[in-house]
């Protein structure tokens, strides 16, 4: 059936901040559609709040809106652009929703827009835990005995008639918000409780355990007329229990037989018909471990990140060829992209093994549990493929960047049998190196597969790991045991320490004997017919098919790798511009990446497409054969960047800003000396290695003090530290990693946080803008809500910024971006960090002010100059627009993380607000992180001494906002004395009603909570913040944001927002 | 042990030796891209004549399930793959695969480079080869004897030597739980019961309806998914004379699948052109359906490296549906030459638009390239067993 010609313009609702459970994936499938609608000659309208991203870029859409994800926004979109169709089936979970909203409302049909692509009857059927089960009942598919309740008393009673232990899922939720396994009464209460606060439709649905099943996924698609493919299936390793999204997981299934897989697999296809789901969808499966009893576990009609992780495994375009279906396109006459030969309606067959393995963020958040569960923790994942399952899961090791590269990465060895045992009891992302370390003991397969679950067949991989790590260990390193060892992947480094030997004497023994990687192609057919799209993976044991091409110029583009905590998808954003920056300049593009989230390891993207870990042997093994004519680190954040050694080693010329400048812009005795000779102040602050230097420098300077590791992303490990205590403590810490460069201590100086990202083209330099942060320093400028333009300082501040911004860009001799942090105090500007990079800012400060940071960056690197590029160097004029940058997190996903805000970043994703006025755009900006206040008009405030000043301010602000204002003790005293109406209410230690009592009464809009400096010890400062956020109620750690915030309520009027097209600025 | 795979253009992969304890074997070799269902693949009489590569890399992770078996041996000459599982894994599990080869003297090589045979036979087309543990084995020697090598007539070798029945399944109970939602009884399974296989069928249409089944290398699902549907099989030896099957007077004959060139089964063709020639409806599938095309007057000629595997689309004509279907055929008839007064086509394939089904004008007769049986494979074309039923019944 050809394309629907009634479809003309089509309004794609994207998925909103990054937030744990919804990531760069939709920005991916996002792109990935928009340009596939495009193509079609569709009009596409995009509305997505994060300006991060690619998809909200002007080339990928004709209309781009970066405001809230609303229901009253999106409205007013469609008021004004008069979409023929929406397409919600794109944007994730909260596209779906909102998407649903809009339909049920009757809002489309009185605005004559269609649904397109799966229709809302679908969706309900697929989403709603009831109407899923009877359609599953009508068709005899199993689900696991279970209940939709809406109360704690219909759960528990339920579960007496069921037994213990039970699994709770939270209808319509993200990334199984709120959900858990209960094993007894009080946990049942616990969980059912917060899962039907979070639930947008009041409901949970409780459920038989099947914990402990096989987890089998299907990746389906269905067009109009009924053709239905399965793409992709895939195991997880980890049994049912774990979420699939903190699983490690192999693509195809590994342990099935044809008669479990093609059982399943007729399954998916009966429940995606009997759906009439048309496009993507994803169907989750426990099976039995000894027999063919299997349970439907849940549906997904719509694209996610398992077909992320899917198309990336295949070379199967998903989001593209459901964009292509919603049009009315069948499957078999849509082009498979890879081949130029096959349809859509092809089953991609693999040739090899592909291994997913979650980026989790307990690096992040030290006092949270490990413990993985049914609530997903992962903020990303990395992906490997390989000849073999074994390869494929070291190469997956290495990619993740948690310094880990083998099994022996964690060190269990300490323990004995029995501890071990108990060990390997819990579940957490540090379970295979314990396996591992008990296959080293000699406990067998079958003790090992009784506690975990996990299939012997897995269990023999890593024995045969575990193997050959003892054989490295022990035997002389002949050939044929280094082949083999190759063959499993392991890098020179984890051969050259088991062997005893140099890593450079591997190396060499390697090259001696041509023992080189191959590389061999995705192609979705195993070879059976020809491919001409050059996607990429390395072996050990084959052929080389890469085809070696001489074009003119040929650029090596490094990724960025598994979004984390303080490296997310801007990244990408960059990296990807780049590449098409370097294209359009006739470079022939390559890019390397292990990220199956994401844009840049889409196959069309680059020329060439390298799905490997960023590790300086496996990049090595690329550049020895595409000898690329350079490399460009600037882009793809601290992972490209730290390849940066490694690459001029192999004779890569690092084009751009040079290594030894990279390196003066982080040693802070070569920083100091530039500083110096430029005359730039910063605060004053010493190297150093120990715990006793750090101590006498920070008493030299004074506390408060900064500590922080040198060559860090997100501030990792830094601490405001107040006393020689904290500095010991934090020493410890950071001193856990072996580090190899010195720790630094500078003074803590107290002022107004400036931020600027420019372009150097060795002489000049362009400053699209300067952005303020909200919060003052102390908060990591990621966390900070960033306003631009700059709107509080003087016009002798920005002229000093751009003249520092100047000096420094030329003594580092940038060429290509810089980002460089200032804190001014008065009118005094301090330096506090260059990053001589491209930095999370840029596609926000791009987007805004219209000025294509990156791609003038790319010219410039070059050789272009600033003005044959056509811009006049130097500050731009601002643009009429207040753009804030308002950062999210995912608290509420990581039990028993600490919320407060500090050097180290915790967002793990963004929003953008912009408007006319700062006013409109602040409220904007938090309306677009979910904060949509007032409510109930409840508030508590909680703060230390040193805040009290300045909590009575906001008190009162808050007060004549008409809310009714809770405090403990102290602070209440304080508020009452100022003229504060602040109930008193008892700390949690009293008797009842406490503070936490008034938390779970679920009334409360909102929390100000500011912990005692440095670390916070109370456990209840700690324990508030953590109730607030799991119960959703809003907590603010710095009074700045408290005070925007009160802001953004006192300016709130009822007249609607202002829309802005981004693509018009 | 090392062990070599020589191929007909000269070109030799050395790997591990695996399988069978014997010095070396000649065949044709052909890849197969399915990634489960290894067993199903050894076990397909169609592949009588030739040495199989598997192109998924990992194979025998869940050993050999016995029950799955479609036949009562493997058939290859040889099995190619890139690692053989030193483990295996699953619950129905009797054995190894390495076992199993070695017991039904398969010889195989190991630890190749399955992705470039793959490539060497898609670009140069299916050829012969020599898999040798001889060290000191002598190419000039070989290679003529490669290129001598023909698979002959095979139907013979893997027929059934005499006819047998099978009784359909007269209550639906006795095809086990629908889908997936069988209880499942650990004490049962300790005892040594195996829970049925969940089936696919809701209704037994065929209840009562007597099937001759002509054996030409037959994969044991054709038989048993006309059983779960309620026939009668008679399965016959692939010599039977046509007057014998007329005289059994059955409501309805099917031709299965089996290996070689069609156009060697001469007399076969002669007796299904007798079977033609009745009111009898046919249902024909692979071989069956290359063999009722010759009968017809239509032309068969042989493909590049045919399709093996079980991802292939196919578009039924008569509604525009595509069904992915599994696959193993080296020749396939010619649709330019086809009489639309005889048949018309009703299957084509989506990829390289080759004929995959046959409507016979005027006649109860359709027949299909693919293997709605699946096993291994998808089931999605299950559903033509049923059309074939609805057949009979009409013509009753």
């Amino acid at each position: 059936m050809p394309k629907n010609p009634n479809v003309k313009k089509v309004m794609v609702i994207g998925s909103g901040p990054i937030i744990i459970g919804q990531a760069a994936e939709f920005d991916y499938a996002g792109t990935q559609a928009c340009r596939s609608l495009k193509e079609e000659g569709i009009e596409v309208v995009l509305v997505n709040s994060n300006p991060a991203t690619i998809m909200t870029d002007r080339d990928i859409a004709d209309k781009v809106y970066i405001e809230p994800l609303t229901i009253k926004v999106l409205e007013q979109i469609i008021e004004k652009e008069k979409p023929d169709s929406i397409l919600p089936t794109l944007g994730g979970q909260a596209g779906l929703n909102l998407g649903m909203e809009l339909e049920e409302s009757g809002f489309l049909a009185s605005h004559h827009v269609k649904l397109l692509g799966t229709t809302a009857a679908t969706i309900r059927k697929a989403e709603d835990r009831q109407a899923f089960k009877d359609t599953m009942e009508k068709i005899g598919e199993p689900c696991a005995a279970s209940l939709v309740v809406e109360n704690v008393e219909d759960g528990v009673a339920f579960t007496k008639t069921i037994g213990y232990p039970v699994v709770l899922r939270p209808a319509y939720t993200l990334g199984g918000s709120g959900g858990g396994i209960a094993h007894n009464q009080l946990e049942l209460e616990e969980i059912l409780e917060n899962g039907l606060r979070l639930s947008r439709v009041g409901q949970v649905l409780v459920e038989r355990c099947i914990a402990g099943w096989k987890e089998i996924e299907y990746e389906v698609m269905r067009d109009s007329v009924g053709n239905c493919i399965t793409v992709c299936n895939m195991e997880n390793i980890d049994p049912v229990g774990v979420h699939t999204g903190d699983s490690i997981v192999v693509a195809p299934s590994q342990t099935l037989s044809d008669k479990e897989y093609q059982m399943l697999r007729t399954s998916a296809l009966n429940i995606i018909s009997e759906l009439n789901i048309t496009g993507g969808c994803n169907v989750q499966f426990a099976l039995h471990p000894t027999s063919f009893e299997y349970c439907v576990i849940e549906v997904n009609p719509r694209v996610s990140r398992s077909s992320a992780l899917a198309s990336k495994a295949t070379g199967y375009p998903i989001a593209k060829v459901a964009a292509k279906i919603a049009l009315g396109y069948t499957l078999d006459e849509i082009k498979n992209a890879i081949t130029g030969k096959t349809y859509a309606s092809f089953e991609p067959t693999l040739d090899y093994c592909v291994v997913k393995m979650p980026r989790l963020p307990f690096d992040k958040f030290i006092t949270a549990k490990r413990t993985l569960t049914t609530q997903m923790k992962a903020t990303g994942e990395v992906m490997s493929i390989c000849t073999n399952f074994e390869g494929a899961l070291m190469k997956a090791i290495r990619s993740l960047e948690q310094h880990v590269d083998c099994l022996r990465s964690y060190d269990f060895s300490e323990l004995d049998k029995e501890a071990l045992l108990r060990r390997m009891q819990r579940v957490d992302d540090q379970r295979i190196y314990v396996i591992a370390e008990a296959l080293r003991k000699g406990i067998d397969y079958d003790t090992i597969y009784d506690i975990t679950r996990i299939d012997r067949w897995f269990i023999d991989k890593i024995a045969v790991l575990v193997e050959m790590e003892h054989a490295l260990e022990t035997k002389p390193l002949t050939l044929e045991l280094l082949k083999e060892a190759k063959r499993l992947e392991f890098p020179d480094s984890v051969i050259a320490r088991l062997a005893g030997m140099e890593e450079s004497k591997v190396k060499q023994m390697r090259y001696t004997n041509h023992v080189t990687a191959s590389f061999k192609m995705v192609d979705t057919c195993a070879a059976e017919f020809e491919a001409s799209t050059p996607y990429y993976y390395s072996c050990y044991d084959g052929v080389n098919e890469a085809v070696e091409t001489n074009p003119p110029k040929k650029v090596l583009v490094l990724g960025s790798g598994p979004i984390r905590i303080g490296q997310g998808v801007e990244f990408d954003y960059c990296s990807v511009h780049a590449t098409w920056a370097f294209a359009k300049a006739g470079y022939e593009t390559i890019i390397v990446n292990n990220n199956p989230e994401t844009v840049s390891t889409d196959f069309d993207i680059a020329d060439k497409l390298y799905f490997e870990p960023l590790t300086p042997e496996d990049v090595e093994n690329i550049v020895n054969i595409e000898k690329p004519d350079g490399a460009v680190v600037q882009f793809g954040g601290q992972t490209a960047i730290k390849l940066t050694e490694s690459l001029m080693k192999m004779g890569v010329p690092i084009l751009g800003t040079k290594a030894e400048d990279v390196d003066a812009a982080e040693d802070r005795e070569l920083f100091d000396k530039i500083l110096e000779d430029t005359q730039i102040p910063r605060a004053a602050g010493g190297t150093v290695y120990t715990a006793e230097e750090a101590k006498a420098v920070a008493n030299r300077l004074g506390y408060p003090v900064l500590v922080r590791p040198s060559y860090v992303l997100g501030g990792q490990g830094m601490q405001i530290a107040i006393s020689d205590k904290e500095i010991e403590e934090f020493m410890e810490i950071i001193n856990r990693i072996a580090q190899d460069h010195p720790i630094l201590v500078d003074k803590y100086l107290q002022g107004k946080e400036l931020e600027v990202d420019a372009v150097c083209d060795g002489t000049d330099i362009l400053i699209p803008g300067i952005m303020e942060h909200i919060e003052r320093t102390g908060v990591h400028s990621g966390d900070s809500i960033s306003v631009y333009p700059a709107h509080t300082i003087t016009t002798k501040v920005k002229e000093t910024i751009t003249e520092y911004t100047r000096r420094l860009a030329k003594a580092l001799h940038v060429k290509g971006l810089i980002n460089i942090q200032f804190i001014a105090v008065g009118e005094e500007v301090f330096v506090i960090e260059v990053n001589p990079r491209s930095s999370r800012t840029v596609p926000y400060i791009s987007k805004v002010t219209g000025i294509p940071i990156v791609d003038l960056a790319t010219e410039v690197i070059i050789g272009k100059t600033i003005r044959e590029l056509g811009y006049e160097p130097g500050l731009q004029k601002e643009a009429a627009y207040v753009a804030i940058k308002m950062p999210v997190f995912s608290f509420e996903k990581i039990r028993g993380a600490e919320i407060s805000l500090g050097p180290e970043m915790k967002s793990t994703g963004e929003c953008l607000g912009i408007a006319k006025t700062f006013n409109e755009a602040l409220y904007k900006a938090f309306l677009g992180a979910g904060i949509d206040l007032p409510r109930h008009k409840r508030m508590i405030i909680t703060v230390k001494d040193a805040d009290k000043g300045e909590a009575i301010e906001i008190g009162k602000r808050f007060e004549k906002l008409g809310y009714t204002i809770y405090a403990t003790r102290s602070t209440a005293k304080a508020l009452n004395d100022a003229g504060v109406k602040a109930k008193k209410v008892n700390k949690i230690q009293q008797e009842s009603p406490t503070v936490m009592d008034l938390i779970l009464g679920h009334k409360i809009d909102l929390v100000i909570d500011t912990p005692t400096q440095g670390r916070d010890k109370s456990r209840d400062g700690f324990l508030i913040r953590r109730t607030s956020i799991e119960t959703g109620v809003n907590c603010i750690t710095a009074l700045d944001t408290a005070k925007a915030l009160a802001t953004s309520l006192e300016n709130k009027n009822e007249n609607p927002l202002t829309l802005v097209n981004i693509t018009e600025l | 042990m090392k062990a070599f795979l020589i191929l007909e253009d000269g070109t030799v992969f050395e790997g591990t030796h695996i399988g069978a304890h014997k010095k070396e074997v000649i065949s044709e070799i052909v890849f197969n891209t399915s990634m489960a269902g290894y067993l199903e693949v050894l076990t397909d009489p169609s592949y009588a004549g030739q040495a199989v590569c598997m192109t998924y890399p990992l194979i025998g992770n869940y050993g050999i399930c016995t029950d799955d078996m479609e036949s009562k041996k493997p058939w290859p000459d040889g099995f190619i793959v890139r690692e053989l599982s030193r483990n295996f894994s699953n619950f129905r599990a009797d054995f190894s695969i390495q076992q199993f080869l070695e017991q039904n003297n398969v010889l195989g090589i190991a630890g190749i480079d399955t992705r470039a045979l793959t490539k060497i036979l898609r670009e140069k087309g299916t050829m012969n080869g020599m898999i040798t543990t001889d060290e000191q084995y002598k190419k000039d020697e070989i290679l003529p004897r490669l290129k001598a090598y023909t698979t002959g007539k095979v139907v013979e070798k893997v027929t059934c030597k005499e006819k047998y029945e099978i009784q359909g399944v007269r209550d639906l109970s006795e095809n086990g739980a629908l889908s997936g939602s069988a209880k499942f009884v650990p004490e049962d399974y300790k005892a040594g019961k195996r829970e049925k296989k969940p089936s696919l069928v809701k209704k037994l249409n065929g209840a009562g309806k007597k099937v001759a089944l002509l054996d030409f290398g037959m994969k044991d699902n054709i038989a048993y998914s006309l059983k779960i549907r309620g026939c009668d099989v008679t399965v016959y030896p692939a010599t039977t004379p046509a007057t014998e099957i007329i005289a059994a007077n059955p409501n309805g004959i099917m031709l299965s699948n089996g290996p070689g060139d069609p156009k060697e089964c001469t007399s076969i063709i002669a007796e299904i052109k007798k079977l033609y020639d009745t009111n009898i409806p046919i249902f024909a599938i692979c071989l069956g359906h290359q063999l009722m095309a010759l009968a017809t007057g239509a032309d068969t000629y042989k493909m590049k490296y045919g399709h093996r595997g079980g991802n292939h689309p196919v578009k039924d004509l008569a509604t525009g549906r595509v069904y992915i279907s599994s696959q193993n055929h080296g020749y396939v008839v010619d649709m330019d030459k086809l009489d639309s007064k005889v048949a018309t086509p009703a299957f084509v394939n989506v990829n390289d638009g080759t004929n995959e089904g046959l409507s016979y004008t005027g006649k109860n007769i359709f027949t299909v390239q693919f293997h709605p049986e699946a096993c291994c494979g998808p089931q999605d074309s299950g559903y033509l067993f049923d059309r074939f039923i609805d057949m009979m019944e009409v013509t009753r």
